[in-house]
């Protein structure tokens, strides 16, 4: 359906201003979610349902959930309190919460068949893994040394820290 | 032949991929300064997986996942440079570690 296409378009647009001009961290990440949600749907309505399980599992869960853990650890300190009460006045979830309703909306029409499924063709799971695992096996591999490059590389980073912090106290 | 014709589907990840880019460069916070690169990750993930949807092959979605790959290990790598850059510095601001000695 391309209603639902073009709703999702204009909710991440609209979360992702957010994110942008937001000036409190965890008011933009909240508002990141929202547009990586939308950016979800946008791709399962274009016809890519792995694509959009892995927006969901991997942007909007564990990539934000490490920027979440960085501010928390950041915004340690006797003010912190007191902004974490502010954090959680209703007001500052009326935003993202809005913007979260009308996709859970579209998506509950989606999934009760109220709304067709796809605007286009269809490109099946199945067909992603044979291509991913056969013609694309080297750029597997070179994913995977990013990977462990990316993992030597903040436990590196992380690890000095520990030491420093060792010595100084 | 998909019903969302594809001039859409590129000029949302175009006006996404622009917000992104506006971040970067307005922002002086490193924390926003790197949300605002997912933004443009992701806005160049969604541009595969619509040329993908367009011709119905699965290489647009293969992309989109080595993008993934590449977002997830750049975040962890940036996320301990801020760790770092606030430990040493004591801020967030990007214009202070401008400097390259200690």
């Amino acid at each position: 359906m391309e209603a639902t296409f073009y709703i999702s378009a204009l909710l991440a647009l609209a979360a992702t201003f957010r994110v942008v001009t937001a000036a409190n961290a965890v008011h933009a990440l909240l508002y990141l979610v929202v547009s990586l949600l939308a950016a979800a749907l946008v791709l399962f309505t274009l016809g890519a349902p792995f694509a959009a399980a892995l927006e969901v599992i991997i942007y909007a869960g564990a990539i934000v959930v490490l920027f979440v853990f960085v501010v928390m650890m950041l915004n340690l300190g006797e003010e912190a309190e007191a902004q974490e009460r502010r954090w959680l006045s209703p007001g500052v979830w009326r935003g993202p919460g809005l913007l979260a309703g009308i996709l859970l909306a579209e998506l509950l029409l989606l999934l009760t068949g109220a709304l067709p499924g796809t605007a286009g063709t269809m490109v099946a799971p199945k067909a992603v893994g044979v291509a991913l695992y056969g013609p694309y096996l080297l750029a597997v591999e070179l994913g995977a040394f990013l990977l462990l490059a990316g993992l030597v590389g903040a436990f590196h980073l992380g690890r000095q820290e520990a030491l420093e912090g060792n010595e100084d106290g | 032949m998909a019903e969302v014709p594809m001039d859409h589907g590129l000029l949302l990840a175009g006006a996404l991929f622009a917000l992104g880019l506006a971040g970067v460069l307005a922002r002086r916070n490193a924390v926003f300064m790197l949300m605002s690169l997912e933004i443009m990750l992701n806005a160049a993930g969604i541009a595969f997986v619509v040329a993908g949807a367009r011709w119905a092959q699965p290489d647009g979605q293969i992309m989109f996942i080595l993008i993934l790959a590449l977002a997830a290990a750049e975040v962890a790598v940036g996320l301990a440079l801020v760790l770092q850059l606030y430990h040493r510095l004591g801020t967030l601001d990007s214009d202070a570690a401008s400097g390259m000695r200690e």
